[in-house]
């Protein structure tokens, strides 16, 4: 580790710091229908879309409504992906003619997509056309980002409200996300991303004629090896800016390219990479503002930024410090950091980031459910991988996905008001409200969820021909990639360990299944507590209020996230990644 | 109530007896499947109980290990069972005794005609009139209709004084079991056979209406959302161990499981809801429903009336201020010889402040031939005649306008200290003498010693406490500082003590109260808490939802404190059970893989002898730890009035972080015994 890496990430955190408060304030501004700055450019367009759509902007919903609006416009997002890719080829803005996409291979990426974990069992640049990059997943990267933060907002209001039945309403939450939030700075970023040299065009791929011509053996179907000799290279093209934009501001993940943000097109210079990292963060830092300065405890806003701050420090010193420490086992290379070398391992990372802002990466796309990813997660040392799968099982809430972090931060808030709650002598309450047993028991539903389609479909996975068939390393690594997959599906992560083949019949369709539950069957829970709150009377806070603020509160917050979010996975993390790192220290390796 | 010696709780060998005869009795199922971790935990007994007889059939070597996990995991399952019948314990006893008063008494029921005729008491419906004469047991509750008399109360408050019932006013209930001891009354019976108070209450104690309370129920969710949680955790671990290739045996797994749900928390959870109930009872204080016991602990204000809890209740005599050109010692002589006839509290206080300031005995006034003048609400004064001499006391206004008559008018000074004496919250009352206003004498209403101390301890917990009186403002204002409550009521009518719990509950507070007159009923039922006088009315005691068998307003106090100590109990002991779970982790897992990989050894950090060892002592402490915190969760953890982040603060520390560091400190002792004992 280096005082160059450390002032990196310190650096980042603190320009994190700084957006949070005023990024939070305009998010709340946006949703209570306050005035902005962009309402003269925004409000007539927001009117227009509202007069055309038949959608009465001053009319609130229960949260039953709420969800059943979001699941239909979700499912009809989906289908219309689906639709695109499965009819592609004759579509227009196809220059390279890539083919109709098979059944189940849509089927997951119409789900990933939709759900926000951009899940890619494909390579991009060799499997789809321009038109469905940009009005299919493209589309998908705004609106399923919009989604999130509009079910964020929801559950706040939930909070907020006192004695109401109505959380709000979805389709303004959804316009005024895309028109007020996402789509303006998505704008100015891209242009940003251009000017560092992200490609912006609908050319076909170019070719380069290779200056030193390479010999290519493949071995075909029926085991006879073929020589080839390669001249030129292509050199894949397309609307990458525009996309790259959206794809880290609104956690989704989906790289245009399959090397995502490793790619020189995704990410050409340490500034963009910068800039990619604050904005995976933003939102989801900015919305822990936001539910304070809704509810008027700004300081509980606070205490929950910093449960997730201490969590995301640990995560990153650690993989940091594993990936710079290197491999033990390369006992004659010299693996220090010098002005010449990076040092570390440096195995599956770009040389123009590095350890620190590669470990930096890895830590942040998989705090935030993002999932983009500068450098291969399954080259990444045992406990420089894990770092990863943990941050996943843990819920995806430290800073999560666009609203999805925050909401899913929700239930272990509720979980940490209800188990240590009691312990003031009072039956739990949080900002007033009483916990009971009904958002309990939704709580327990949410958490419950996730954990089931995690271990259920990995256990299955691990001992069944399509599912270990699909690995690429045997023993303990070979677990992880499994685990990886489904944890990032369910966590609507999308980062893959790499290594697995997912583009199966198997794991297309049980990934998709675990991905929609990771989302949709989560979040409806949720919804319910946020209704349930709303009803609720508020009791004043006195003298003898459980303190949801201050750092008594967040040492509580980190517990119960590590404690119900984690144990639930450490006897299966103990046979993956711990068996390998101990394994690598006494010298075997997979 | 008659307590079976109180103390004695977890020595009385024959209570131990009985509760563990019952924890054999609760191993039904049906009886356990309303305790989903306890369940699960019997779930797992019997499965390892058939692996474990078909090994020994098949004789599999090394039957030893499933054997004594096997027996550990029915243990687990008594100890629970045990903690929740020695809870029940006491209160069986105590029923026991209360059956006997509840005894078939003969009754005398009164006919239509005016005659009498002999009735058992189960035969009594509501509405009948009966007759009861001294020695004879009342035989139903009701309301004493005609007649005065002393009644032994004993078998239901414990108190052996003798109270007195009369009809009409506030003091009119009787209970049935109670005696009569002097007079005869005439009772209208108001309650049915099996409704009465003292079959409601032999439920309660014997908790057989016993049901969850709302926290309950959710925190029993919580717990069975866990159970689940970690049931998924355990049966999909076997994929990955088959994966791995080292595959796990039944007793392994079983026993993970089960050191993994929150069986801590899950046996001793009803045991501190019954102890609860029971703490209270202890302390003659009879809930009528769970509910009542949780909202005592999230009470946010507490509706206290002054008069009896506040303050003592009856206004002493505290200064003289005499007018000038009177000395004060002849202020204090009248005073006291106007007094000297007055049997009422404070004309008895008049007379020992003379005494003690001014060293004035009591005389004989015969000699004089006195004529004492009773006080009648007409004239509001009182006073004797003597020698030629009209000496009055009273209220200011009434001696004003004797004095104004023959026109004396009243000095200034002494106009000036009535003022203040009414301002400071006292009552001024005017001495004069052949109309002439010699002084005033100061009345004070003497708040009662250490209540200051108890409303600041409140308002560190977060409580206020409002003080309701019929005083005007002024006195009342004056009360309210000296005794340091957070705000009052004057003037205060039934109506408007109900306008104030609604607005406080308006503003999102629950509100606790005591009353004991039928007009305190609407309120009663109104507030949250309402806590009813047993010498109250009938309808104060079915209005509120706890009756407290003393009649001592100030026990709201105590009351709250039990509903925050049976919130906190829980927590505290959630909070240690999950905790816990850290240490049986590093214990299970590497004895589980140790085998399959040597390397994984290193989180073995307690350093356990051999895995059978380890996941032994895991499941050894796991079942004794329930046994161990049997003592906490009937007394409950100790409450402090403290503020809310410093009860946190101090129990998350204790069960929090004790709560990951005592497993690992008892796995290691247990491993270690278990070691020596070469059990494994």
């Amino acid at each position: 580790m280096t005082p160059n890496g450390w002032t990196q990430i310190i650096v980042f955190l603190f320009v994190i710091l700084v957006i949070t408060k005023p990024l939070g304030i305009y998010l709340a501004r946006v949703f209570e229908r306050e005035k902005t700055f962009l309402d003269p450019l925004a409000r007539p367009i927001e009117r227009l879309i509202y007069k055309l759509t038949g959608v009465d902007e001053a009319t609130e919903m229960r949260w039953t409504e709420y969800t059943v609006a979001m699941l239909l416009f979700s499912a009809a997002s989906m289908v219309l992906l689906y639709l695109i890719e499965r009819v592609q080829l004759w579509l227009p803005l196809n220059p390279q003619h890539f083919a109709n996409i098979a059944p189940d291979l849509a089927f997951n990426t119409a789900a990933s997509f939709t759900t926000n974990t951009n899940w890619q069992s494909y390579s991009g640049e060799s499997t789809m056309s321009y038109l469905t990059q940009m009005a299919g997943l493209a589309y998908h990267n705004f609106v399923s980002a919009a989604v999130g933060i509009a079910l964020a907002i929801a559950v706040i209001r939930g909070i907020a409200r006192r004695e109401r039945e109505t959380i709000g309403n979805f389709w303004v939450d959804l316009t005024r996300g895309l028109l007020w939030v996402l789509l303006p700075v998505c704008l100015v970023v891209a242009l940003v991303f251009v000017s560092q040299g992200m490609v912006q065009n609908l050319r076909p791929y170019d070719k380069a004629a290779l200056v030193e011509p390479q010999q290519v053996t493949t071995t075909g179907n029926d085991g006879k090896t073929t020589t080839q000799t390669v001249t030129d290279q292509v050199i894949a093209q397309g609307p990458v800016a525009s996309q790259e934009a959206i794809k880290m501001f609104g956690t989704n993940g989906g790289g245009f390219f399959n090397a995502n943000s490793a790619h020189p097109f995704e990410n050409p210079t340490p500034l963009t990479n910068f800039l990619q990292l604050l904005l995976i963060f933003a939102v989801p830092s900015a919305l822990t503002y936001t539910l304070g300065f809704m509810t008027g405890s700004r300081r509980h806003g606070w205490a929950v930024w910093m449960a997730m701050v201490v969590v995301f420090l640990a995560g990153v010193t650690v993989a940091y410090w594993s990936e710079a420490k290197g491999n033990p086992l390369l006992h004659g290379a010299d693996q220090r950091a010098t002005s010449m070398q990076p040092g570390g391992n440096m195995e599956g990372k770009e040389v123009r980031f590095g350890i620190a802002d590669s470990g930096l990466f890895a830590t942040v796309t998989t705090d935030a459910s993002c999932g983009a990813v500068n450098g291969v997660h399954d080259s990444y040392t045992p406990l420089g991988g894990l770092v990863p799968l943990v941050n996943i099982m843990l819920g995806e809430v430290i800073f999560g996905g666009v609203g999805a972090g925050l909401y899913g931060m929700f239930v272990f808030i509720i979980l940490a008001v209800f188990i240590a709650g009691l312990m003031v002598g009072r039956t739990p309450e949080y900002l007033g409200k009483k916990i009971e047993s009904y958002d309990i028991k939704m709580a327990m539903l949410a958490v419950l969820i996730v954990s089931m389609s995690i271990l259920i479909f990995s256990a299955i996975a691990s001992v069944e021909k399509f599912g270990t068939s699909s690995i690429s390393n045997p023993g303990p690594h070979g677990l992880s990639q499994i685990m990886y997959a489904y944890t990032s599906a369910a966590g609507n992560n999308g980062s893959a360990f790499a290594g697995l083949n997912t583009n199966t019949l198997w794991y297309n369709t049980s990934m998709a299944f675990v991905m929609l539950m990771g989302r949709f069957f989560m979040v409806i829970p949720i919804l319910a507590i946020a209704g349930s709150l709303a009803r609720k009377k508020i009791t004043p806070a006195s003298l003898g209020t459980f303190p949801v603020t201050g750092p008594l509160f967040t040492v509580l917050l980190v517990s119960t996230i590590i404690i119900v979010g984690a144990l639930t996975f450490f006897p299966a993390l103990s046979l993956g990644p711990i068996l390998e790192h101990l394994q690598m220290l006494a010298g075997k390796v997979y | 109530m008659p307590t079976p010696e109180k103390s004695k709780l977890l020595t009385d060998s024959h209570l131990i007896t009985v509760a563990i005869v019952d924890s054999f009795r609760k191993l039904s199922p049906r009886v356990l499947y309303k305790n989903p971790v306890m369940f699960v935990v019997e779930v797992g007994a019997v499965l390892t109980s058939i692996e474990w007889a078909y090994d020994l059939a098949h004789r599999v070597p090394g039957t030893g290990f499933g054997l004594q996990i096997t027996l550990w995991l029915w243990f687990t399952v008594l100890f629970a069972n045990f903690a929740e019948a020695m809870a029940e314990g006491r209160g069986k006893a105590q029923a026991e005794t209360l059956r006997k008063a509840k005894a078939e008494t003969p009754a005398r029921r009164l006919k239509r005609d005016g005659t009498t005729e002999e009735v058992a008491s189960t035969a009594l419906r509501s509405g009948d009139h009966v007759l009861v004469a001294a020695g004879e047991f009342i035989p139903g509750d009701g309301e004493v209709v005609q007649g005065v008399a002393s009644v032994d109360e004993s078998a239901i408050t414990g108190e052996s004084a003798p109270v007195i019932r009369e009809a009409g006013g506030d003091r009119s209930a009787v209970t049935g079991g109670t005696r009569v001891l002097s007079d005869e009354i005439k009772v209208l019976i108001t309650s049915n056979p099996g409704e009465t108070f003292l079959d409601r209450m032999i439920q309660l104690v014997e908790g057989a209406s016993r049901q969850k309370t709302p926290n309950e129920i959710a925190l029993n969710i919580l717990l069975a959302g866990l159970t689940i949680i970690f049931l998924l955790a355990v049966v999909t671990l076997q994929p990955y161990a088959i994966y791995s290739g080292a595959p796990q045996t039944l007793f392994v797994l079983v026993s993970l499981l089960v050191c993994l749900i929150p069986t801590t928390i899950g046996g001793l959870l009803s045991a501190i809801g019954i102890a609860g109930m029971d703490r209270l009872i202890q302390r003659n204080v009879l809930a009528m429903s769970g509910r009542a016991v949780e909202a005592a602990g999230d009470v946010d204000v507490l509706l206290l009336d002054k008069t009896g809890t506040i303050t003592l209740g009856n206004r002493q005599a505290t200064r003289f201020f005499a007018a000038s050109g009177v000395t004060d010692e002849d202020l204090a002589n009248a005073a006291q010889l106007a007094s000297l006839a007055d049997e009422t509290p404070e004309g008895r206080s008049i007379v020992v402040l003379a005494k003690q300031k001014y060293g004035l005995r009591g005389r004989e006034l015969s000699p004089h031939n006195p004529t004492f003048i009773p006080f009648t609400a007409q004239t509001r004064m009182s006073g004797v005649d003597l020698d030629g001499q009209e000496i009055r006391k009273g209220a200011a206004e009434a001696i004003e306008k004797y004095a104004g008559t023959h026109g004396q008018r009243v000095p200034k000074e002494i106009l000036e200290a009535v003022q203040a004496i009414s301002t400071s919250g006292g009552t001024p009352l005017l001495v004069a003498r052949n109309r002439k206003v010699l002084g005033a004498i100061q009345l004070e209403d003497v708040v009662k010693g250490g209540m200051r101390e108890r409303f600041e301890q409140l308002r560190a917990m977060g409580i206020r406490t409002m003080m309701i009186t019929g005083d005007n403002p002024l006195t009342a204002a004056a009360i309210a500082r000296q005794a340091g409550v957070d705000g009052f009521l004057a003037e205060a009518k039934p109506e408007d003590k109900m306008a104030l719990i609604k607005s406080e509950q308006m503003k999102g507070k629950l509100v606790a109260m005591t009353g004991d007159g039928t007009n305190d009923a609407p309120a009663l039922a109104q507030a949250d808490v309402g806590v009813a006088m047993n010498t109250g009315t009938q309808a104060a005691k079915e209005a509120g939802n706890m009756v407290d068998l003393d009649s001592n307003p100030t026990k709201l106090i105590e009351i709250v404190e039990i509903g925050k100590q049976l919130l906190i109990t829980r927590g505290a002991l959630t909070t240690f059970s999950v905790a816990n779970d850290v240490a049986k982790y590093f214990a299970i897992i590497p004895a589980m893989f140790a085998a399959a990989f040597p390397a994984l050894e290193i989180l073995n950090v307690m350093h356990l002898r051999t895995p059978q060892s380890a996941i032994l002592s895991a499941v050894i402490f796991n079942a004794l730890i329930i046994v161990a915190l049997i003592p906490l969760a009937l007394r409950g953890v100790r409450y402090r009035p403290v503020g809310a982040e410093a009860l946190l603060r101090r129990n998350l520390l204790i069960y929090g972080v004790g709560g990951v560091i005592a497993p690992f400190i008892g796995i290691k002792l247990i491993d270690m015994i278990v070691t020596y004992l070469h059990w494994a």
